[in-house]
């Protein structure tokens, strides 16, 4: 394979090297949906920042506002219903909220790509693969149709798709699942951006082409030195490429750390039993464990700590203040850095 | 007895999957409400809904109870009166607040009775077509194979032959123009539609797991078609019913215009359209005021399909 | 491909056969008689008649009549008119032309104006423009056309005089520019509103999340993406519609005078004249049939993830 010719054309190392600041930076982002029913809360107030070459884990069910708040990054929303009514999106020290269409457009595939879960129904199923990865080069570097056709070929190698000159002229319905993902990570890629995000990239796979796909996609992110968001309900994917995670829950950061410590000593009583969750070897024959209750309908997050309800900790406190994300710290006041969690007992969580 | 005991537990098992059935009717919403319900609550609050449906109400007790509106006698003619155009606003709904006719017939009498007609023949053919479309649809989709292969060419055959066209072919062949004749000429022509849409909702139905849970437990043919199938495919049916109850409407005042529908002396609004066709150029509102009515008409049910149809389908809200 | 198209094709004769018998029969169960007809008031010796109908193939059952027909069909003899004696390969090859040529003026108009009304409503799905473009298409439908020939044969020839009440025996493009707005006016609606809802579904795809995503310029993610899914099902609707709108010239034919085959039909029907009938109803069959043939072969081009065994 020519693989190993290709790295050699990588561009050095980017970002790392030319400013300290973070590569994005979202501060105190709000997200609503106008729904029929009411106002949907998805986002409430997300803080988080990714470096270059460094990949952040944002963890949470299927309605904790984990997709959105990727989706707000990317400006793909659909507004209206969506709403941004407060927050900032920092890109390069940048506010992308109050940037015009045009100026956020360049933005997108050129310095921010994303990655979607379901490759089938995200590829258009009309265009061959070919075109759709061609037309990224063709827009924002002006190539012809036969040198970014050429380009397109070239990426699909990259991504190790076999006989990629013979299935450029394929359509999406012609790969299998595995293939079609890895046609997802070469259209994010080609502009070799600065940030991928993500959004449960291999959720759709089997379990044998998961791993091939994170490898592949961890593998590349280390070559480029990209920034990395890596949106998941999997604390399996997550442990072996993660720097750092964020758990979300009802459209809130719960918690942060980074990544072995998390696992180690979780600071909140979600995490706690998120992990309780994950099937373990050497716990044959007990019950597995599982969370209470059901997540939150988010057109009424429960008053005080939104996880109040589901909580074994849960005291008159929890159903009354929100917890703030606090600064978690050792039982002697020694720092933790980049560890927060937003439980009102998170001392006895993690020291208890 | 392990056959009787079989037997009931057969017959449990089907009950649990004929109320899954129901389930998966109601389902489909996208809250524990049912179907229907849930579209009920939205037609409630849709406007194009409300509005067609008072219109429905007013036309119906039109032609069911002309009598209500108007005392005069449509077919009397005062040819003293020969288009005398007298538009009483200041009494509206007066025998004569829209004028009078070519024979000096009130116009205002004619339109109201004009209703019975033309609604009776486009309900009558929608009734007959549903049935008759609906059964052959389902058997087509149901039984699949050598059945839908014969089932489906005949639609074909008359699905090809141009409706008006057809139509116009099948009415030359009577000599006497009753009601019963338009309505005939219309539903032999017209089943072919509800057929193709009943045929593509049952081969969906059929693939769904209730049906397949049914089968596998053993219940008889008719059972699945008439508990599992029929109430799940039925949605769709009268959705398209509706709507083509506006266009049977439409059809009947187009062969009455074209002089091979109705014909006088029935009162329709089809027949006196094909008589003020003749005095367009001087007397132009002979023509225009049951157009205006056909076509109320018309609108009042494909605006209620059509709110029936959204409300019923999920997917487009 | 090669094979489903001769398949196709195989369906088509039973289909056609079906719809011409269909028509055959209804047309010679008729109770007027065209020989009796052609002799009018005068009484004539019924053993002429008798024998003029021999001579003419009408005493035979009608099956016979039937096969007979076929038999000269294919060898492209379409009978002869029994009053005129002209045969009715010449009136058809008069009258067809015209109705072809006012069929394909519609079917542009029906084109242009109904798609680009449905993307318009369809871009802003739920929107008080697209409320009001699906209520107008509403109105659109639910007048009869003959009722829309009247309204705008009153309003533009009768009151504003632009243009003449009655198309001339030529139907020059000019004149048949009212009928056919006329006559696409029902399809233009249906394909309004199909174009509407196509483009508002896909808009909500997770491809144009994707095509946005890209960083695309929204011309492109419209023009290319969206459209390219959209207009597979509209295209799917206006090979069938061309077959709906060369029946539907009979009315409009009548309302404006065109010598089309709406009006030889209409003639024909009036004097009995079964052969015209049934040859006109039978290209109309056969037109239908090929767009629909080659519509889902134009489906297959368009959607690569249908395949025809």
């Amino acid at each position: 394979m020519t693989i190993i010719d290709k790295t050699a054309d990588v561009p050095a190392p980017r970002g790392s090297t030319e400013n300290s600041g973070p590569l994005l930076d979202v501060r105190d982002l709000h997200v609503e949906f106008k729904t029929r029913d009411g106002v949907v809360k998805a986002v409430n107030g997300v803080n988080y920042s990714v470096a270059a070459g460094e990949t952040l884990a944002v963890l949470g069910e299927s309605g904790s506002g984990k997709s959105v708040t990727a989706q707000a990054i990317m400006g793909i929303l659909d507004m209206p219903p969506g709403r941004i009514p407060q927050g900032e999106i920092l890109f390069r020290g940048e506010d992308m909220l109050t940037m015009g269409y045009e100026e956020r457009r360049k933005i997108r595939g050129q310095k921010i790509a994303m990655i979607f879960q379901d490759a089938l129904s995200s590829l258009n199923p009309v265009l061959t693969v070919g075109y759709q990865l061609a037309e990224m080069f063709r827009v924002h570097q002006g190539l012809s149709k036969k040198d970014a056709k050429a380009k397109a070929i070239e990426l699909m190698d990259r991504v190790r798709i076999p006989a990629a000159k013979e299935r450029v002229n394929d359509y999406p319905h012609q790969f299998s699942g595995g293939m079609r993902q890895r046609i997802m990570i070469a259209m994010a890629l080609a502009l070799e951006p600065d940030l991928i995000i993500a959004d449960e990239p291999t959720t759709a796979l089997d379990v044998t082409v998961q791993a091939q796909v994170m490898d592949l996609l961890a593998e590349l992110q280390r070559e480029y030195n990209m920034g990395l968001i890596l949106i998941t309900h999997d604390l399996g994917v997550v442990a072996d490429v993660a720097d750092k995670i964020a758990v979300m829950y009802a459209g809130r950061i719960v918690e942060t750390a980074p990544v072995h410590e998390l696992y180690k000593r979780p600071a909140h009583p979600y995490t706690r039993g998120l992990l309780d969750s994950i099937p373990r070897l050497d716990q044959k024959g007990q019950e597995l464990y599982a969370i209470k209750g059901l997540p939150p309908n988010l057109l009424k997050i429960p008053s005080g700590c939104a996880f109040n309800p589901r909580c074994p900790k849960a005291q008159d406190i929890c159903r009354t203040d929100v917890p703030l994300l606090a600064d978690v710290t050792e039982q002697d006041g020694g720092e933790l850095p980049g560890r927060g969690s937003a439980c009102h007992f998170w001392k006895e969580q993690i020291h208890g | 007895m392990p056959d009787a005991l079989e037997a009931t537990v057969k017959d449990e098992a089907l009950d649990a999957v004929d109320a899954q059935a129901k389930a998966a009717n109601a389902s489909k919403a996208e809250k524990p409400r049912s179907l229907w319900s849930d579209a009920w609550h939205d037609l409630r609050r849709n406007p194009l809904f409300l509005i067609s449906a008072v219109l429905i109400v007013l036309l119906l007790a039109m032609a069911i109870a002309p009598g209500l509106f108007t005392s005069a006698d449509p077919r009397y003619a005062d040819l003293a009166k020969h288009y005398l155009q007298k538009p009483n606003w200041g009494n509206v709904f007066a025998d004569d607040w829209l004028g009078y006719d070519g024979q000096g017939r009130s116009i205002y009498a004619r339109l109201v009775y004009g209703a019975r007609a033309s609604i009776s023949v486009a309900v009558v053919v929608t009734v007959l077509v549903t049935v008759f479309g609906g059964i052959v649809g389902m058997l087509a989709g149901y039984f699949g194979g050598w059945v839908d292969t014969i089932l489906s060419r005949v639609t074909d055959i008359f699905f090809g032959i141009p409706f008006i066209l057809g139509a116009m072919v099948v009415l030359t062949s009577f000599e006497d123009r009753a009601l019963y004749v338009v309505i005939l000429a219309l539903a032999f022509l017209g089943w072919t539609q509800i057929a193709r849409v009943a045929r593509g909702s049952v081969i969906t139905i059929k693939q769904a797991d209730y049906v397949m849970a049914a089968k596998a437990l053993g219940a008889s043919t008719p059972r699945i078609l008439l508990r599992h199938i029929l109430p799940n495919a039925v949605a769709p049916v009268i959705v398209v019913a509706t709507i083509a109850l506006g266009g049977y409407i439409s059809a009947e005042a187009t062969l009455s215009y074209l002089g091979i529908g109705l014909a006088e002396p029935t009162v329709s609004w089809g027949v006196d359209i094909s008589s003020g066709a003749e005095q367009l150029r001087n007397e132009p509102y002979v023509l225009i005021l049951p157009s205006i009515m056909v076509s109320i008409t018309v609108l009042a049910f494909i605006m209620l399909g059509d709110a029936v149809r959204n409300a019923l389908d999920p997917k487009l809200r | 491909m090669g094979r489903y198209v001769a398949r196709r094709l195989l369906q088509m004769i039973p289909v056609f056969i079906g719809s011409t018998l269909l028509v055959f029969a209804m047309m010679y169960a008729l109770p007027g008689d065209p020989v009796r007809a052609l002799a009018g008031e005068q009484t004539v010796d019924p053993a002429q008649i008798a024998q003029m109908k021999k001579d003419l193939g009408l005493d035979l059952p009608l099956w016979h009549q039937y096969l007979n027909y076929l038999g000269n069909l294919f060898q492209g003899d379409f009978g002869t008119q029994i009053a005129s004696g002209r045969p009715v390969a010449d009136i058809i090859s008069d009258a067809f032309p015209i109705t072809i040529r006012l069929a394909l003026f519609a079917f542009t108009f029906t084109v242009l104006v109904g798609i680009s009304i449905g993307i318009f409503a369809g871009l802003k799905a739920d929107t008080l423009r697209d409320r009001g473009l699906l209520v107008l298409t509403l109105v659109l439908i639910s007048i009869p056309s003959f009722v829309l020939g009247y309204l705008l044969q009153y309003f533009f020839a009768f009151q504003l005089g632009w243009v003449d009440p009655n198309v001339s025996t030529e139907a020059a493009p000019g004149e048949l520019l009212l009928p056919a707005v006329v006559l696409g006016s029902l399809s233009l609606a249906y394909v309004a509103r199909l174009t509407r809802t196509s483009v508002a579904e896909n808009l909500r795809a997770d491809y144009m999340r994707t095509a946005v995503a890209k960083g695309l310029p929204r011309r492109r993610v419209i023009g290319v993406h969206l459209m390219r899914n959209s207009l597979i099902p509209v295209v799917t609707f206006l090979g069938t519609d061309l077959g709906a709108l060369l029946g539907g010239a009979v009315v409009t034919e009548g309302i404006f005078n065109v010598q089309g085959v709406g009006y030889a039909v209409f003639e024909a029907l009036r004097h009995r004249e079964g052969a015209t009938v049934v040859g006109i109803v039978t290209l109309i069959v056969v037109v239908y049939l090929v767009a629909s043939l080659i519509v889902d072969l134009l489906y297959a081009v368009l959607d690569p993830r249908i395949r025809y065994a």
